[in-house]
């Protein structure tokens, strides 16, 4: 097979795997919009501090170390013990649960039938605060997120090409465990949504905050429900982008990677953010192989924008999204 | 009665607000939040904690207080600037901006109100050139320097022929990425390699793209300049592809630890390039630990220390604190002013014996700024990181640029800045 195809091949296949990062992201935006109409600008920040509170809690972190120190002239940094990643993750969606409560009960109930645009300008405020609590809580340095996940070459898919075309493809094994893990979220957020109680319930309080009270359903336990549950992606996203770079600030600006995605899939589609991700993935890896190298490179942040606004163009309401009907 | 109560009152408040005068004032353009705030937290350390040591434990400089400013960027240009402007009128003797875009920003404005502007190691390369950048200075070395000490080592590594191999460049895709291009293709030309160029954008946190073409290219080395996640990922990638690790090598900054702890034992033997020594097996770092850090004075929390930021914001207060002493003994004030603090930047000599005197011995290279060269020797070592031991090796000495090609190259863009803001270049014969 000629060489630059088999090189398209591995561009494709990588770009899927991006793809699915990207989508990870994504899926927290969907979920929140979803069931609350609110664009949520504080979900990178949010994956950011998921992930910062897990490394915290995983090492035995003391939390506002620096505050206390500085307040009672004590020079305390951790609590000396090391708990097992699952005991981690565990405490850590406890918390982002207990933050979603306070979100729920200290800025939404306070904003409930407020024009989007205002619940919008509330998660930019709270994506700032976010921010600066989270420096305040574990520091402003960078930590190593250390739970066990394969990394490096996938050793069978490398061999398996080359024995094939004569040339071994390179596939992340960090980039498989996050499409698996992402697959097994998209099929349970799926059949959570469809098919319990609680996930048509949030359906109903998406179509409309007060017809859905009117029959019953509790706005402000569907509220927590769904930041909880984003809060939930919003750590998975910040494992697998954390374990690449470390966790540090610059992961909230993962959520510019999910924008693209959102335009593509539809702001209220599960599969959405999935297919959303992988086009955008694959779209924006092949158009840097292949015209990148003639117009100097680096196409990939501004390409994924234009993909998405063409298909905007097309499909105002994105690829899976609910179609904008207004009557008059 | 009330009147004059108030009128006493109001005196007493405006004599307490306002700036001693009785004081050196350093603003510090730190950046402790945001997205590069882990690089930029141990620098303001390093460059505030020196200065503290100064006050503690000499009384100043030449029995002035210094009075540091520190104002938070977030690495942000136009924060950069609005920190600049807040603070100038308090009596701000010296500007370390620690971005080169805040860098681009100041040049024309501090060369207007007459402070001077030190960017060690960042900013714009032809600053260097003293008759045109008054105002400016850059030394110890710069980003053409740097390419060219990398270029050299890459010579030491091949016996000195490195024609037909290939070389790729990994860079921000930024101004300050983009400082080298031009340098390495003067050098490319003169030993014969050939340069691929791979930008990365902000922030750098997807590389993918970047990292198949350098599996599929086999360059013989790469070269990075990045900052921020963009470093970390890329040692990450270039472990995930089993990349050499001693043939990738980063500019000074992108050589920290913060870079090369995300790998975790994958990042062993990267190389970095930097103007100063890491570690704090220096005598300085005793007064520092007596007089900063166990008097509760550390402007962080005292775990940077030793660090390669943290030394290099120390080294930069240090720079500032020896032309400030210079700039007493030329002027005979020791209440210096903008103008004097220039003039001992100018005849700033980092002798060994005066490092040695510091207690900083073989900490930094020795040089000498003179009114044409604000830029140093543009001396730089490479170190290696030793992943079990997490720790900085220096793996060679001290090495000189090729001089002959980036002289032409500073004397040809300062040329053009002088033509483009009508400057005359002053007469240093």
């Amino acid at each position: 097979m000629p060489e630059q195809f088999l090189w398209a091949m591995e561009v494709m296949l990588n770009g899927l795997m991006a793809g699915v990062l990207y989508a990870l992201v994504a899926l927290g935006f969907v979920l929140i919009f979803k069931a609350s109409g609110v664009f949520n600008y504080a979900q990178g920040v949010m994956a950011l501090f998921a992930a910062m509170t897990l490394v915290g809690l995983q090492k035995g972190q003391v939390p506002f170390a620096h505050l206390i120190n500085t307040i009672f002239g004590t020079d305390v940094h951790k609590f000396g013990w090391e708990l097992a990643p699952w005991l981690a993750i565990l405490l850590t969606a406890g918390v982002m649960v207990l933050f979603a409560w306070l979100v729920q009960r200290f800025i939404l109930q306070h904003l409930v039938n407020q024009p989007d645009i205002i619940l919008f300008m509330a998660t930019i405020g709270l994506a700032y605060f976010m921010e600066g609590f989270a420096d305040l809580m574990w520091g402003a340095d960078i930590k190593t997120l250390d739970i066990g996940l394969p990394q490096g070459v996938n050793a069978w898919i490398d061999e398996t090409t080359f024995n094939l075309f004569g040339y071994g493809f390179f596939i992340d094994n960090l980039d498989i465990a996050a499409t698996i893990v992402a697959a097994l979220l998209v099929v349970a957020l799926v059949l959570f949504s469809q098919y319990t109680k609680q996930g048509r319930a949030m359906r109903a309080v998406a179509d409309d905050h007060q017809a859905a009270l009117s029959v019953g359903i509790s706005l402000r336990f569907i509220w927590v429900m769904v930041w909880s549950v984003a809060g939930f992606v919003a750590l998975v996203a910040g494992i697998m982008w954390g374990a690449k770079s470390g966790v540090q600030f610059s992961l909230s600006l993962i959520a510019l990677k999910a924008l693209p995605v959102l335009m593509l899939g539809g702001f209220t589609s599960i599969p959405g953010a999935i297919v959303g991700g992988l086009i955008i993935g694959v779209g924006e890896k092949l158009f840097e192989f292949l015209v990148g190298p003639y117009i100097g490179g680096a196409t990939e942040n501004w390409f994924a924008y234009v993909l998405a606004l063409i298909f905007l163009v097309f499909r105002p309401q994105g690829l899976f999204g609910e179609k904008i009907i207004e009557r008059v | 009665m009330k009147l004059k109560k108030l009128a006493v009152a109001t005196a007493a408040m405006v004599a307490l607000g306002a700036p001693a005068m009785a004081e050196i004032v350093f603003p510090s353009l730190s950046y402790r939040t945001g997205p590069y705030a882990a690089n930029g937290t141990p620098f303001a350390d390093g460059y505030a904690d020196y200065f503290t040591l100064i006050n503690e434990r000499d009384g100043g400089i030449g029995g002035e207080k210094i009075r540091l400013l520190e104002c938070e960027t977030g690495y942000n240009t136009e924060k950069g600037v609005e920190c600049y402007e807040s603070t100038k009128g308090e009596g701000a003797v010296l500007y370390e901006p620690l971005s080169t875009g805040i860098t681009y920003q100041l040049i024309p404005k501090a060369s207007a109100d007459g402070i001077p502007v030190h960017s060690g190691g960042y900013g714009r390369t032809s600053a260097a050139n003293g008759a045109v950048f008054k105002w400016i200075f850059n030394y110890p070395t710069n980003y053409w320097y740097g390419a060219s000490v990398a270029i050299k080592h890459i010579l030491d590594q091949e016996g000195g022929d490195i024609s037909g191999k290939t070389i790729a460049l990994l860079y921000h895709n930024s101004a300050y990425g983009k400082e080298p291009i031009r340098t390495l293709e003067e050098l490319a030309k003169k030993h014969g390699f050939s340069l691929t160029l791979l930008p990365v954008d902000h922030p750098g946190q997807e590389q993918k793209s970047q990292w198949l073409q350098i599996r599929r290219e086999k360059p013989d080395y790469v070269l990075m300049w990045g900052w921020g996640v963009m470093n970390q990922v890329a040692i990450q990638e270039a472990a995930n592809i089993r990349y050499p690790m001693d043939h990738f090598i980063g500019i000074w900054w992108s050589g920290s630890e913060n870079d090369v702890k995300a790998a975790g034992a994958k990042g062993d033997g990267y190389k970095a390039l930097s103007f100063h020594m890491p570690g704090s097996d220096f005598p300085v770092f005793d007064d520092i630990q007596k007089y900063v850090v166990d008097a509760g004075k550390a402007a962080g929390a005292g775990d940077q220390i030793g660090t390669v930021l943290y030394n290099r914001g120390l080294y930069a207060a240090m720079l500032a604190v020896e032309a400030a002493r210079t700039a007493q003994e030329l002027s005979g004030n020791t209440r210096i002013t903008p103008a004097e603090m220039r003039d001992g930047m100018e005849n700033l000599d980092m002798s060994e014996e005066k490092m040695a005197a510091l207690g900083l011995p073989g900490f930094g290279p020795a040089f000498k700024v003179t009114c044409a060269n604000h830029g140093g020797n543009g001396l730089a070592l490479v170190q290696q990181w030793d992943a079990t031991a997490q720790k900085w090796n220096v793996i060679t000495d001290y090495i000189e640029p090729d001089l002959e090609v980036i002289q032409p190259l500073i004397e040809e863009d300062s040329a053009a800045f002088a033509a483009e803001n009508n400057i005359t270049p002053r007469d240093c014969n």
